[in-house]
């Protein structure tokens, strides 16, 4: 089932949660809400599932208006960030509870209730926790029944309120593909929310960022990662150094130095931000270079796959730090040391305008 | 978040309307009755009641005696609920769950027995009638039935705060080279004493207005040994209800300043340990 | 005001020694300790045990006869009867309102929340004779509703309507109070998850929160009875001590005293003392079990 959310408004207060939200999640997607904690994103959820109503602004469900469909009606599955599972319940009841609170003419006999909850058990593979109480079940394990119970109803869609947020890392990356499996079995239209970037990236179809109640991207994981729409998103996604400085014709200033860029359209003069990856930032040890930033090398840690260096900015930088990927066998050959007067040259350049729009 | 005007949960309206219902009926609407009836008297009528020398004596009674008997039942609730958190000994449990027992038993009981103890050859009494010290029929009386009933709100106000004490701060305090008292004094006390203070002023409200387990012991003599409450049940039964509405109104004017009082503690203690309520 | 009656789960002792003991930075000398524990343990055997023990003693002190006679005279059982019925009366209505009031204040947000809380704890503060007091001034016989209760032929105060509403007043706060802070504590996802999955009304209540809450109840009740039962002032005020219509077993102890039929006194007094261990006892139970499903919740989270 697809969901369509037009110009949602939500306020607490003076605090604006949500300003103007509209989205399209289309049929079998599974997308990713990523924000800072406090950027509206849970509370855009539960307003999906009508737990949170919206000051203004509609939820379409398949193109209906569900504004005045109550929760228990809108045949939504919603996981709890901590689960929310019946403590005083077996694992076997809480997931047989949804069918069990259908009124009696819906209702399933008992049998065909125990086969279904034998076989969602089965499915998220704990059909031998049946008899258990919450309590004496892993994390993991907790997280798995709370799905399996939100999908004992059959929702048209399913909503995950940062669902691995409250496990360990090992846990959390099997848990992370197990879920993508699932989704890719069952097909079910899914949102789920988290602030770890590294997940939604993983296991979202199509990844939504937002902050401070604004969306600031949508797009495939690799589109949001390779090509960041404000620099916000490049901030949030992955580590990132930033300058700012001035354009000046095809280059940018920063201090006394300057950084090539490509053709733009941004005005001479114009004050700008500009970001480049990690990797995307090239070592130059001539000391007779002019071009690029002047940094001076504080760090090298080459034990991995890749190397990184760590700089620090001198001249019109001084106090700003930088962080640069390369091979290690471009390391090597450049053989570099602490302490040792370097210039930085990007590959690859993003320049914003000072009121964040892209040039 | 939840917002004013949705909610999801049902039953709102029901139960807070009838909550406020229940609670208009049977405790607002007569409450508020005392107050009307004392306007039917005058000011000066009014003032006149209030402070009659009988019914002054019997302030200085019973707040005098009641806050003496929460002092007291400051200092030994204190030691007795930090012997049970810190302490292990024999029939611990037990004693555990018997300082509650004046939450438990009846007032009417608790002023027959102490009585007996005290009266002159009560077990207690014939120790100390020799002594020159009595206790029933006297103030002192009405001081040890207050104790009495005062004991369990200290001790059960103080207690949880003392289990969830932290023992590394103590740890801290000792590895910064703090005796022993130099920790309690400055790192354990500082913790506990909105809790001490609460519940100080727990069993100072349930002293000033208690009743049956006092009138037994206190003798109940005109000027020496009369508490408020016993004014005010003197007057009804003298028909002059609007004399007892008169000292109801002075002893409720001060409930509720001690209510307030001690939901400010309260506050306090939660925010100083963490802990609601 | 209930604080120092709230249950407090976890406090559950355990045996050996205490954490504190164990750790040589909370340990006191052995003389402090021994001074404390010396001190306080006196304490509480001269002003808690000995009362308790007296009743029984005094109750048995002209032998099981009298003991026994005292407890089957006809005024003594129609004080039992009026005793238990007023309690069967004011627990439920109690009961029934501390639920409704903490599912509200527990599970909703709105203005006045804490002054309603506040509200609520005004029983306890008040004096039991001014409990009394306030019913007599409404329904006596010179209050707002005594004329039309006199023309209707109807009597609440020196009569069982009155002891009733007395009982009702002085246990009022006690479910309540139990509950409100154990709701809050538990928050509203599993209530929100149980509508989510389609539970109506009643049925969120009584599937999820009333298993969660089943020992705060207990105990609320519990301390309710234990008031009802035992009111003394309250009650001494609208009653008007009619032997054998209008007496419960604390009233009926008062004139027994009051007569110098001490052993008597003592022995329905006895009645009552068991009562109060009883309920010790069993509030004693309660924490226990609360403190094993307070475990398991705290694992679980």
């Amino acid at each position: 089932m697809s969901i369509q959310v037009r110009n949602i408004h939500k306020q607490f207060g003076s605090f604006t949660a949500l300003d103007d939200i509209s989205l399209d999640f289309p049929t079998g997607e599974l997308v990713a809400l990523l924000g800072p904690s406090g950027c509206g994103k849970t509370t855009l959820l539960r307003i999906i599932a009508g737990l949170e109503q919206a000051d203004s602004g509609q939820v379409l469900l398949e193109g209906e208006d569900a504004s005045g469909t109550h929760v228990r009606e809108r045949q939504v599955g919603f996981v709890f960030q901590h689960y929310a599972l019946f403590r005083h319940m077996t694992v076997f009841d809480n997931v047989a509870f949804g069918m069990r609170m259908k009124p009696r003419s819906q209702r399933p006999s008992e049998k065909q209730i125990r086969d279904k909850v034998h076989e969602l058990l089965n499915l998220v593979q704990l059909d031998w926790l049946a008899d258990r109480f919450p309590s004496q079940l892993s994390g993991g394990q907790r997280q798995r029944i709370a799905l399996a119970r939100a999908l004992a109803v059959e929702p048209r869609v399913l909503l995950l309120d940062e669902p691995f947020g409250a496990l360990d890392a090992k846990v959390r990356k099997e848990l992370r593909r197990w879920l993508r499996k699932l989704h890719d079995e069952l097909h079910i239209t899914s949102i789920f929310v988290t602030h770890d970037q590294e997940e939604a990236l993983e296991v979202a179809d199509r990844v939504v960022l937002m902050d401070h109640g604004h969306v600031e991207q949508i797009g495939t994981p690799e589109e949001v990662y390779r090509h960041p729409a404000t620099p916000f998103v490049y901030g949030f996604l992955g580590s990132v150094n930033f300058f700012h400085g001035r354009v000046e014709g095809e280059t940018v200033r920063v201090g006394e130095d300057v950084l090539p860029h490509e053709p733009h359209d941004l005005d001479h003069g114009a004050e700008v931000v500009a970001f480049a990856r990690p990797h995307e930032l090239e070592i130059v040890t001539d000391p007779a270079a002019t071009e690029g930033l002047a940094a001076k090398i504080s760090r090298v840690l080459s034990f991995g796959v890749t190397a990184r260096v760590e700089l620090d900015g001198v001249n019109g930088s001084t106090g700003r730090h930088f962080e640069v990927e390369l091979t290690r066998e471009r390391a090597e050959t450049l053989q570099l040391s602490e302490g040792q007067l370097v210039r930085l040259v990007p590959s690859r350049l993003r320049v914003f305008d000072k009121k964040g729009t892209a040039a | 978040m939840s917002t004013t005007t949705f909610r999801v949960l049902p039953g709102f309206r029901l139960t807070l309307g009838y909550t406020l219902a229940y609670l208009s009926l049977l405790v607002l609407i007569p409450l508020a009755a005392v107050f009307l009836k004392t306007t039917t008297l005058g000011f000066e009528q009014f003032w006149s009641v209030v402070t009659s020398p009988r019914v002054v004596a019997s302030y200085k009674l019973s707040f005098g005696a009641s806050l003496l008997a929460a002092s007291i039942n400051a200092v030994f609730g204190l030691m007795l609920a930090w012997a049970l958190v810190r302490y292990s000994f024999p029939g611990k449990k037990l004693i555990d769950a018997l300082v509650d027992l004046p939450f438990a038993l009846p007032t009417a009981v608790a002023g027959i027995a102490l009585t007996a103890l005290y009266a002159k050859n009560g077990w207690l009494g014939q120790y100390l009638d020799p002594l020159g010290i009595q206790v029933a029929f006297k103030p002192l009386g009405v001081l040890v039935a207050l104790v009495f009933i005062g004991l369990p709100f200290v001790v059960r106000t103080v207690q949880p705060i003392l289990e969830d004490l932290d023992t590394e701060l103590e740890e801290a305090a000792a590895s910064l080279g703090a005796h022993r008292w130099q920790t309690f004094r400055h790192v354990v006390l500082p913790i506990l004493f909105p809790a001490l203070l609460t519940g100080f002023a727990l069993a100072f409200a349930r002293a000033v207005g208690e009743y049956g387990s006092v009138i037994f012991i206190a003798g109940n003599l005109p000027m020496v040994s009369e508490i408020t409450p016993l004014m005010i049940i003197t007057k009804l039964e003298q028909y002059d209800y609007a004399g007892a509405t008169a000292i109801a109104t002075v002893m409720l004017v001060f409930s509720f300043i001690l209510l307030l009082i001690i939901n400010g503690l309260q506050a306090w203690t939660a925010k100083r340990t963490g802990r609601d309520r | 005001m209930a604080g120092a009656t709230t249950m407090n789960p976890g406090s559950a002792g355990s045996r050996g020694l205490t954490r504190f003991e164990a750790k040589a930075a909370t340990r006191e000398s052995p003389l402090v300790k021994w001074t404390i524990l010396g001190v306080s343990l006196s304490f509480f055997a001269i002003f808690l045990l000995m009362p308790l023990i007296a009743v029984f003693v005094e109750a048995l002190r002209k032998g099981w006869e009298t003991y026994l006679t005292a407890l089957t005279d006809p005024d003594a059982l129609s004080a039992v009867k009026l005793t238990l019925l007023a309690a069967v009366i004011a627990v439920p209505l109690n009961l029934v309102f501390g639920v409704s009031a903490a599912w509200a204040i527990a599970k909703f947000e709105f203005r006045g929340k804490h002054f309603l809380i506040t509200l609520i704890d005004l029983p306890f503060s008040v004096s039991p004779v001014i409990a009394g007091l306030i019913y007599v001034l409404v329904f006596g016989a010179q209050g707002w509703l005594g004329p039309w209760l006199a023309e209707h032929d109807l009597k609440v105060i020196f009569a069982v309507p009155g002891i009733v509403l007395a009982t009702v007043f002085v246990t009022f706060p006690f479910v309540a109070r139990e509950l409100i802070p154990l709701m809050e504590a538990q928050g509203r996802e599993e209530e929100e998850a149980a509508v989510v999955l389609g539970a109506h009304g009643f049925q969120v209540f009584w599937h999820v929160t009333l298993p969660n809450i089943k020992w705060g109840l207990l105990y609320g009740v519990i301390l309710t009875n234990a008031r009802a039962m035992g009111e003394f002032g309250a009650v001494s005020v609208v009653s008007g001590h009619i032997r054998g219509h209008t007496n419960t077993l604390p009233l009926h102890v008062e004139i027994l005293y009051n007569e110098y039929q001490f052993a008597a006194a003592f022995a329905v007094a006895s009645l009552l003392a068991l009562l109060a261990l009883v309920t010790l006892v069993i509030k004693s139970w309660v924490e226990h079990r609360a403190a094993q499903a307070y475990k398991v919740t705290e694992d679980a989270s």
